[in-house]
């Protein structure tokens, strides 16, 4: 059964004033539980706007959302359980950090959802070890930590909360490389050992040929596709009419075999366009 | 002496909250010269100093030890502050952070303004820049309801209504999406090459870093390479372990010289790549 689920949503800023702005246009969408999705687009596409429909943070002007098959906004009091199962990590998540210590800020979700205190305890300590956060850090106050540490302690407050699905907004940005290969390695393992379906936000399409199954593409506030990442980079020409664009290794391989190389391939990582280099070129001896 | 000449400078962040004060050393004798209309990549992982050193160049940090100096004039100097900070302008990683008016030639004029520039020569400037930076459409809009890449152009444009031979930009393009990260590379390539801006770009992206004249990498609080992009990114492993990557086309094309195949470690453009690979293909298959 699909996780999230989207009829006919649309979401319009400032109705009824001037600056009326359709942000979300009539998307249909469903995504299947237990997935690692990379959600694309252009600034301005509908992307934010789109994630903060998945937990009831806006409220559509028309159409509807199910999480876990069940209608949001039918029942207002419903929708905290449902903010308790999807999980979302906004931009520069490091920022909301506000507690003494960094175990007492990864407390603050699942004190919220009731939770006692030994599997609390549990569950820090389990999230803490994911992201790689030693308990000698968990005592520190979140503003001792280097801007890396302190970005995973804050994700580490949302996973504590075992959210059926966990967004995640740009979470490399600003990071050097190792930090970003870091933190979207740590997000890779935890949605390999939770099965839990994982929504990734990101501008980075080598990023999100790295770590992604499923692309959404959203373009000027439609669902422009849905489809395997690999079908989705198969269509560089459209992504870059909408802005966006296909990772440095793709357009090379999408030139070679428009110049007569002979390969059916999709190459959207180094690591792939590394094989197939070395199966071409031993074919070829 | 070059345009911008850095020797030996010593920067430290001192926390006067602990007690004793704590004082951290950022930049540890850095040498740096760079010439009128260059263009210069830096690069180092997170907290390895480039930050600091870059608001050294237009004064807003001053060196603890060792000197800066901007067209023959020291920063350390405190009558030099006004024609530095005139001839180097920054440009910060969040568009937001930086945009101070309403609507969007309010906020290119506003330097002027403070300079006090005549209103008709402010005009002229204001109008120029957007046009450079191809914004001028957008003169009367709020700057809040544009795209990233716009309001980063938005900044970029009240940079150069100062008219400075120098811009300083802080990974002006992190937040911003690949469409608005081409326009703003395309347009920081532009200033330099059309307009002769002398530019100093620290970026995270080493295929922009890519783009530069030369690449500066920093490490510690030290200057650990200085040097073209293909001589400074055909070191993976060297790059590896200073927590940075290379570009996508370096990592196939050293890959593949690691396997043995005659194809050069120095390759750092796309047009390079499929060119050599092309002709590793085509040989093999004794076309």
């Amino acid at each position: 059964m699909a996780i999230i689920k989207t009829e006919d949503l649309t979401y319009v800023y400032g109705e009824n004033t001037p600056f009326r702005k359709v942000a979300v246009d009539n998307v249909n969408l469903e995504i299947e539980s237990g997935e690692m999705v990379g959600l694309i687009g252009h600034t301005g596409s509908g992307k934010s706007t789109l994630i903060q429909h998945f937990n009831g943070l806006l409220k559509p002007n028309s159409g509807s959302v199910y999480i876990d098959g069940e209608k949001l906004w039918d029942d207002k009091a419903k929708l905290r359980p449902i903010r308790f199962k999807v999980g979302l990590v906004f931009q520069y998540p490091e920022y909301q950090l506000f507690e003494e210590t960094c175990y007492k800020d990864i407390a603050f979700g699942p004190k919220n959802m009731g939770l006692d205190n030994a599997e609390i305890d549990r569950r820090i300590k389990e999230v803490a070890k994911m992201v790689g956060i030693g308990s000698d850090i968990l005592d520190k106050s979140p503003f001792e930590l280097s801007g890396g540490q302190k970005r995973r302690v804050a994700i580490a407050g949302v996973m504590a909360m075992e959210p059926q699905v966990l967004i995640l907004d740009e979470p490399a940005s600003g990071l050097d490389p190792k930090g970003r290969d870091q933190i979207l390695g740590l997000i890779k393992e935890y949605h390999q050992q939770k099965k839990n379906t994982v929504i990734l936000v990101s501008h980075s399409m080598e990023d999100i040929a790295k770590h992604t199954t499923k692309i959404l593409v959203m373009n000027k506030a439609k669902l422009f596709c849905y489809d395997d990442t690999v079908k989705v980079f198969h269509r560089a020409a459209e992504l870059e009419e909408m802005g966006l664009a296909v990772p440095q290794i793709t357009r090379v391989f999408n030139r070679l075999r428009a110049m007569g190389i002979g390969f059916d391939d999709d190459v959207y990582t180094t690591k792939y366009a590394g094989e197939l280099m070395l199966r071409l070129l031993s074919k070829r001896k | 002496m070059s345009f911008i000449h850095i020797k030996g400078l010593e920067f430290s962040y001192v926390n006067e909250f602990e007690e004793p004060p704590v004082k951290n050393t950022v930049l540890k004798g850095i040498d740096l010269d760079i010439e009128k209309g260059e263009f210069v990549a830096v690069l180092g992982h997170n907290g390895s100093g480039k930050s600091t050193l870059a608001k050294c160049i237009n004064a807003i940090n001053l060196p603890e030890k060792g000197e800066v100096s901007v067209a023959g004039l020291d920063t350390i100097n405190e009558e030099n502050l006004l024609p530095i900070r005139k001839r180097v302008g920054m440009v910060f990683q969040n568009p937001d952070n930086q945009i101070v008016a309403t609507i969007v030639e309010e906020d290119v004029a506003f330097a002027l303004e403070n300079l006090g520039v005549e209103p008709s020569e402010i005009r002229r400037r204001v109008d120029e820049a957007l046009k450079t930076v191809g914004m001028y459409e957008y003169r009367m809009h709020a700057p809040h309801k544009l795209s990233g890449g716009q309001k980063q152009r938005v900044a970029i444009a009240g940079v150069l209504a100062m008219e400075p031979e120098c811009i300083v930009l802080d990974e002006p393009t992190a937040m911003l999406d690949p469409k608005g990260r081409s326009e703003v590379m395309k347009t920081i390539k532009m200033l330099n090459k059309e307009k002769g801006v002398t530019i100093v770009l620290i970026t995270h992206y080493m295929e922009e870093a890519a783009q530069a004249d030369r690449v500066v990498v920093i490490d510690g609080g030290e200057k650990i390479m200085d040097n073209v992009p293909k001589k400074v990114f055909s070191q993976v492993d060297l790059m590896r372990s200073l927590g940075l990557d290379v570009p996508q086309v370096t990592e196939i094309a050293d890959f593949l010289h690691k396997q043995g195949y005659d194809i050069s470690s120095e390759i750092i453009t796309e047009d390079e790549c499929v060119q050599a690979l092309y002709e590793l293909l085509k040989e093999q298959t004794g076309k």
